[in-house]
């Protein structure tokens, strides 16, 4: 089988999967949702002061929320040794990778595109800077916690402690994305300067660490 | 072998003391910072010898990868280890000179926050290591110790453009950097003093590694007899 079609019908199993449960994508909706509560009344920002934390908000919330669909990823897989089945066929082991990791993008990408709203209506949010860029920044930022934690998604399973594992290990890896795309997000809202800097470094982020991992991966996934 | 370990711990600790007399008693003591400054001769170095650990272990990690050998495995896990430690170190007694100098303990500038994240980096390294189970755990280790490795100079990157305001290095810096004679020289028997105590810690801990495996693998043989434990 090529790779492509390969991607392709685990991409799509995945999506009907999540289709038919909305499992991943519901936990994931109402935990952020939870997080703008909870943020909302710890902080109880002023219109102008929430443009100054917001980029930082959306994060946090995002990257938590990423976590709880992340680590659904490969569960599944382990049970009636699915995974097992994988090793032993002859399809490539990056496009089980790649469907995953597409996959987990579009449930975070659609979590963003639905929770934009609540946190522009709770923090009051209205940005300076062109609103297109909050885009760019939403797919880069997604790809590059979804890639990583797709990848550490599919070391933490083989741990002891599966669900704790994920963040120890993604967390401070992605500590420089979190920081382009929060300051990038705080600029473009506060309008005082460009976020160029930060994008470059967003993509560079994504095409180095996608390469890690489609490097990595069949070693990771034949460990004995 | 023993009696030539031996050696080299005597000649290491040595070392150590006589870099330690140069520090304390022979540097002059620093115009404006005083008696604190000499923090410098232990910081410098820890910081030395926690970078050379971590590029030992992605070195290691890498080989093991290629060549499947747990001897690298076993020094990829002795340097992490032992560079947390050096890399502690110098998160430690750094805010100690801070705090008389710059007036603070803590500031989110470049180096002090990209040395917190590759503190943070190695010790998820640690608790991967701790929590993989079996025979797994080399090859998971060494995959993420690849990313940390690959992840510092992006750290560094983004760090400096986020807190452009980090202060200049003491040397090789801008024009006012550079060491009076007798302190660099003080600096320079320090940091050969804590490369040696660094590869002393890194062939112990190596050592420990590969009684470890053999224990484990002991356990695993008995197991597999069905032996009572």
């Amino acid at each position: 089988m090529s790779q492509i079609s390969v991607t392709r019908s685990t991409l799509l199993k995945d999506l009907r999967m999540e289709w038919r449960s909305k499992d991943a994508i519901n936990s994931m909706l109402f935990f952020s949702l939870l997080v703008v509560v909870i943020f909302s009344f710890a902080f109880n920002p002023t219109a102008e002061e929430s443009r100054q934390i917001a980029g930082g908000l959306v994060w946090v919330a995002f990257l938590f929320a990423a976590v709880v669909a992340l680590n659904q990823t490969w569960a599944r897989e382990l049970r009636n040794q699915v995974l097992d089945a994988y090793r032993v066929s002859p399809a490539p082991p990056n496009a089980l990778f790649l469907a995953k990791v597409l996959g987990n993008f579009l449930f975070v990408v659609i979590l963003e595109a639905l929770m934009a709203p609540l946190f522009v209506v709770f923090y009051q949010l209205r940005s300076v800077g062109p609103v297109w860029q909050l885009a760019v920044v939403a797919l880069l930022g997604t790809w590059a916690l979804v890639v990583n934690g797709t990848f550490f998604a599919a070391l933490s399973i083989r741990t002891r402690s599966r669900e704790i594992m994920l963040p120890l290990i993604l967390f401070p890896i992605s500590i420089p994305a979190l920081l382009a795309m929060v300051d990038s997000t705080t600029t473009i809202l506060t309008g005082d300067g460009t976020p160029d800097f930060w994008l470059k470094m967003l993509l560079v982020y994504d095409v180095v660490f996608t390469l890690v991992c489609l490097l990595l991966f069949e070693t990771v996934l034949n460990a004995e | 072998m023993k009696s030539l370990s031996i050696a080299f711990v005597i000649f290491t600790l040595a070392l150590l003391g006589f870099s330690t007399y140069q520090a304390l008693v022979v540097a002059p003591t620093e115009q404006t910072m005083g008696e604190v400054q000499r923090i410098f001769y232990y910081h410098v170095p820890s910081a030395w010898v926690a970078g050379l650990c971590f590029a030992v272990n992605f070195l290691a990690s890498v080989v093991y990868l290629w060549k499947r050998s747990l001897n690298a495995d076993a020094v990829a896990a002795a340097s992490a280890e032992v560079g947390v430690v050096f890399c502690t170190i110098v998160l430690i007694t750094g805010p100690i000179w801070a705090r008389p100098v710059w007036g603070i303990w803590w500031t989110w500038d470049a180096r002090l926050t990209t040395t917190l994240v590759l503190w943070l980096i190695y010790v998820s390294y640690l608790v991967l290591r701790r929590f993989a189970a079996g025979g797994q755990t080399q090859v998971l280790a060494a995959a993420l110790a690849i990313f940390g490795f690959v992840d510092v100079p992006i750290v560094y990157m983004s760090i400096r453009w986020f807190r452009t305001q980090h202060p200049q290095p003491v040397m090789g810096g801008g024009q006012n950097s550079g060491l009076a004679p007798e302190m660099l020289h003080a600096f320079l028997w320090n940091l050969l003093a804590f490369t040696f105590v660094g590869i002393c810690f890194i062939v112990a801990r190596y050592r420990l590694q590969l009684m470890e495996n053999k224990v484990e693998a002991a356990h695993a043989q008995l197991a597999l007899q069905g032996g009572a434990r």
